[in-house]
C-alpha cells in the first residue's frame, strides 16, 4: 500500500536521507532502526509530507504524494505521531480529538452556526469516537483534563487515539516508546499489535527499543548514516553481520 | 551579583539624568522669530535629581521588590478558595452574562445622556475587543493593525452615506462584508507569517490603511474626514427633529410624543447593544465549533494541525476574516455615533487599546475580555483630571498584570464536554 522509492533528502551538504527504499503491505508493522542521526525521522517527515523529497517517489495506494502538502497527505489517510509529542497542550484532551476529526465534521459554518440536524449528528459521532478511542487508551476519566496536564505516558497513548480518530489505513508512529517505563512499553506493545489486528491499520515504526522492535515487527528496515543497510524478517535482521556491525560500531 | 545590580542600577539612573534633563530641564522660549534656551525652576531639577534617585533604588533592589510583589497575591484571600466547580462556574458566568445584558436594556432610560453615549463607546469597544479576541486570543496571530478594519468599516458607511445616500441599515452589513474581505486581503500575504514578523506587517497594514484615508482627498476628504452620516432609522423612523428623507416619518411624531435628543441617543446604544450580544454569542458558538477548534489548534501547535489535516491557509484566513468582521460591525454604528469620522480616529493607538483589552481581560475569556472593555473605556472618563497620566497609569497597570496574573483577569477555561461511555 506504501511503496518509497529510492528516497533522498539533501540538506546543504548534508545528505541526511540516501536513496532508501521500503515498502509497506496491507496489515503490516514495519520498522525503521538504526543509529541516532540515522535519517529516520527525515523520512517520516518526507513521507507526511512536512519536507519536500529531493530525489525518490512516494507512492502511497498507487498514487505519487512527494512534495503534496502536509495536510492533504494526512486527508488521504497517512498520520503520523511525532519524535517529541506534539499536542495541543493548552486544549483538553477530548478537544485534542475532535480538531483531528476536523474532516469528519461538518465545517460549514452556517450549519455550524445554526445548528443543523446534519452538523449536529456528525459532532455527535466526532464525540462517540473520541469517548471510544480514550476509553480503549484509558484517558477516559481524564477527558476534560488540559492535555498538556497528563503524565507522559499519557501524553503519547493520546497522540496515537489522536491518529486513530482521523482513522487512518496507515499509521506512521516515531520513537512511542521513548520515555516510557516497561509496564507502558508492553501496553503500547499490545496497542499497535491490536491496531493492525483489530483495526486493519498498517504501522511504521521507528524505534529504538529492540525487544519491542523485535517483538511486534513483521518487517525491519534498517539505515545508517542515511543509507539503507538491511531489511528483512526480525530474525534475518538479528542475524546480519553489517547491522550487528553498525550498532556494535556506533555502541 | 549585587555589585552588579548597583552598576546596572547607576546606568539606568544615568540614562534617567540624559533622558528627563533636556525634556523637562531646559525650556525653549519664543521671542520673537528667535527661540533661547532657558533652564527650568530649580524645584524642576530637584524633581529630576529625585526621579533619578528613586530609579536608581529601585533598579538596585529590583529582585526583592519584584519578588515581593509576586507573593502579593498570597495575601489576598481568594487565592485560597477552592476553584469553583466546572458546572457550577458555567452557571454562574452565564447568569452574570445575562443579568448585565437585562442591566443594560434597562438602565439607558434612567441615567444622563451623556452616560449613554459613553456606554455605547463601550459597546463599540466590547465588539472590538471580542472581534481581536479570535485573532490574537484564540488563533494566536498578533495582529497590530485591527484598528485598520475597525476603519473599513466606519469608511464604508460614511462613503456610501455621502456619495449613494445609503442608510445606516444597508451600511452596517456592507461596512462588515468590507472589513471581512480586507481581512481575507490582508491574510495572503502573511500567511506564512508568524509572532514578530506577523505583528510587524499587520502593523505597517493598519497605518497604510490611515495614510491612505489621509491623503486620498478627492474621495475621503483627507484630514477633514466626513461629516454628516445619517443616524439609524428604525422601520423608517428618524430620530431628528425634522424628517430629512423623502418618505421617512419622524419617530416623536408616529407615537405622538414631544420630541427628544435622547431618543436617538438610547436608540443607537440599543442597537450598539443587540450588536455586542450577537457578536458576543456568534463568537461563543464559533469556539465550540471545528473552526473555533481548528484556530487553536493552530496557534498551539501548527506542525501537528497541519499533520492532522488542517489547513494552515483555511485556518488563518478564517480567523483573519471573521474577526475583521466584527471590527467593520463596530466600525458603522461608531461612523453613526459620531456622525463625523476622520482618519485621526484609527491611529495605532486604537489598535494598542484594543489589543491591552483582550490581554488584561484574558486571551480567548468572552467575560474577561468585555469586562477589561468596560474597565478600559469607562475608567478615564472617570478620572478626567488625569487623562494625562491615562497611558502612564495604562501602562502600570499592564506591568502588573504581567507579574501578578500574566494570563488575564478572567483567564479563559475550557469547555466541558460530556461523553458517552462507549461499549
Ligand atoms: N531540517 C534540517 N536541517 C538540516 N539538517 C537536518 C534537518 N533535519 C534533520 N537534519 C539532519 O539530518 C540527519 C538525520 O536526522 P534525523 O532526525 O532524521 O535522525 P534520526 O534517525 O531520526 O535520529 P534519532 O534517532 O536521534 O531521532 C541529522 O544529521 C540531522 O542533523
Ligand atoms: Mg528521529
Amino acid at each position: 500500500m506504501l511503496e518509497v522509492q529510492n528516497l533522498s533528502m539533501r540538506f546543504g551538504g548534508l545528505l541526511a536521507v540516501d536513496q532508501v527504499t521500503l515498502d509497506v503491505q496491507e496489515r503490516e508493522i514495519v520498522s525503521i532502526i538504526g543509529p541516532n542521526g540515522a535519517g529516520k525521522t527525515t523520512v517520516f517527515n518526507c513521507m507526511s509530507g512536512f519536507y519536500k523529497p529531493s530525489g525518490g517517489k512516494i507512492l502511497f495506494e498507487g498514487k505519487e504524494v512527494q512534495g503534496k502538502p502536509d495536510h492533504k497527505i494526512s486527508k488521504l489517510g497517512m498520520v503520523r505521531t511525532f519524535q517529541h509529542v506534539r499536542l495541543f497542550t493548552q486544549m483538553s484532551v477530548v478537544e485534542n480529538l475532535l480538531v483531528a476529526q476536523h474532516r469528519h465534521l461538518n465545517t460549514n459554518m452556517l450549519a455550524g452556526l445554526l445548528g443543523t440536524p446534519n452538523y449536529k449528528e456528525r459532532e455527535q459521532k466526532a464525540l462517540d469516537r473520541a469517548a471510544y478511542w480514550l476509553e480503549r487508551v484509558g484517558l477516559l476519566e481524564l477527558a476534560n483534563r488540559d492535555a498538556g496536564n497528563l503524565a507522559y505516558g499519557q501524553q503519547r497513548r493520546l497522540e496515537i487515539a489522536r491518529c486513530m480518530v482521523t482513522e487512518p489505513k496507515l499509521l506512521m508512529l516515531d520513537e512511542p516508546a521513548a520515555g516510557l517505563n516497561p509496564a507502558e512499553t508492553k501496553e503500547l506493545n499490545q496497542l499497535i499489535i491490536s491496531l493492525k489486528e483489530d483495526y486493519n491499520v498498517s504501522v511504521v515504526l521507528i524505534e529504538h527499543d529492540m525487544s519491542l522492535v523485535m517483538d511486534i515487527s513483521d518487517r525491519i528496515n534498517v539505515i545508517n548514516q542515511g543509507r539503507p543497510l538491511a531489511s528483512g524478517t526480525p530474525e534475518e535482521i538479528r542475524q546480519n553481520d553489517d547491522v550487528i556491525k553498525a550498532y556494535l560500531g556506533e555502541a | 551579583m549585587a555589585a552588579n545590580n548597583y552598576k546596572h542600577a547607576l546606568f539606568c539612573a544615568i540614562v534617567t539624568l540624559i533622558i528627563s534633563f533636556p525634556i523637562l530641564g531646559l525650556n525653549l522660549e519664543a521671542e520673537g522669530v528667535k527661540i533661547t534656551v532657558t533652564g527650568a525652576e530649580t524645584s524642576t531639577h530637584i524633581a529630576i535629581l529625585l526621579a533619578a534617585v528613586v530609579v536608581f533604588v529601585f533598579q538596585a533592589f529590583r529582585d526583592s521588590f519584584m519578588g515581593a510583589l509576586g507573593k502579593l497575591p498570597k495575601l489576598n484571600p481568594l487565592v485560597n478558595k477552592k476553584p469553583m466547580e466546572q458546572s457550577k462556574r458555567v452557571k454562574l458566568e452565564s447568569w452574570i452574562m445575562t443579568g448585565l445584558v437585562v442591566l443594560a436594556l434597562f438602565w439607558p432610560f434612567f441615567v444622563s445622556r451623556g452616560s449613554v453615549d459613553l456606554a455605547t463607546l463601550v459597546l463599540i469597544y466590547i465588539m472590538l475587543a471580542l472581534g481581536l479576541n479570535v485573532v490574537v486570543g484564540l488563533a494566536g496571530l498578533l495582529d497590530l493593525g485591527y484598528v485598520a478594519f475597525y476603519a473599513v468599516g466606519a469608511y464604508t458607511f460614511a462613503l456610501l452615506s455621502e456619495y449613494l445616500g445609503a442608510s445606516f441599515w444597508v451600511a452596517l452589513p456592507a461596512g462588515a462584508l468590507l472589513a471581512a474581505l480586507f481581512g481575507l486581503v490582508l491574510g495572503f500575504p502573511v500567511l506564512r507569517l508568524r509572532g514578530d514578523y506577523l505583528a510587524i506587517v499587520t502593523l505597517g497594514f493598519g497605518e497604510i490603511i490611515r495614510i491612505l484615508l489621509n491623503n486620498w482627498t478627492n474621495l475621503t476628504g483627507g484630514p477633514n474626514g466626513i461629516g454628516g452620516i445619517p443616524d439609524p432609522t428604525l422601520f423608517g423612523m428618524e430620530f431628528g427633529r425634522r424628517v430629512k428623507e423623502e418618505g421617512n416619518t419622524s419617530f416623536h411624531e408616529t407615537f405622538g410624543i414631544a420630541y427628544s435628543g435622547e431618543h436617538k441617543v438610547i436608540f443607537l446604544y440599543l442597537i450598539a447593544l443587540v450588536l455586542a450580544v450577537i457578536t458576543a454569542l456568534v463568537i461563543r458558538r464559533f469556539m465550540r465549533m471545528p473552526v473555533g477548534r481548528a484556530w487553536e489548534a493552530l496557534r498551539e501547535d501548527e506542525i501537528a494541525a497541519r499533520s492532522l489535516g488542517l489547513s494552515r491557509t483555511a485556518v488563518k484566513l478564517s480567523a483573519f476574516t471573521i474577526g475583521a468582521f466584527f471590527a467593520g460591525f463596530a466600525g458603522t454604528v461608531f461612523a453613526s455615533k459620531q456622525g463625523f469620522i476622520s482618519p485621526e480616529s484609527f491611529v495605532f493607538l486604537e489598535s494598542a487599546i484594543i489589543l491591552a483589552i483582550v490581554v488584561l481581560g484574558g486571551m480567548g475569556s468572552q467575560l474577561g475580555v468585555i469586562l477589561a472593555a468596560i474597565a478600559v473605556t469607562i475608567l478615564p472618563e472617570l478620572a478626567r483630571e488625569f487623562s494625562e497620566y491615562r497611558m502612564l497609569i495604562f501602562g502600570a497597570a499592564m506591568v502588573l498584570m504581567m507579574v501578578w496574573r500574566p494570563q488575564g483577569m478572567l483567564p479563559m477555561r475550557r469547555i466541558h464536554i460530556k461523553l458517552k461511555k462507549q461499549e
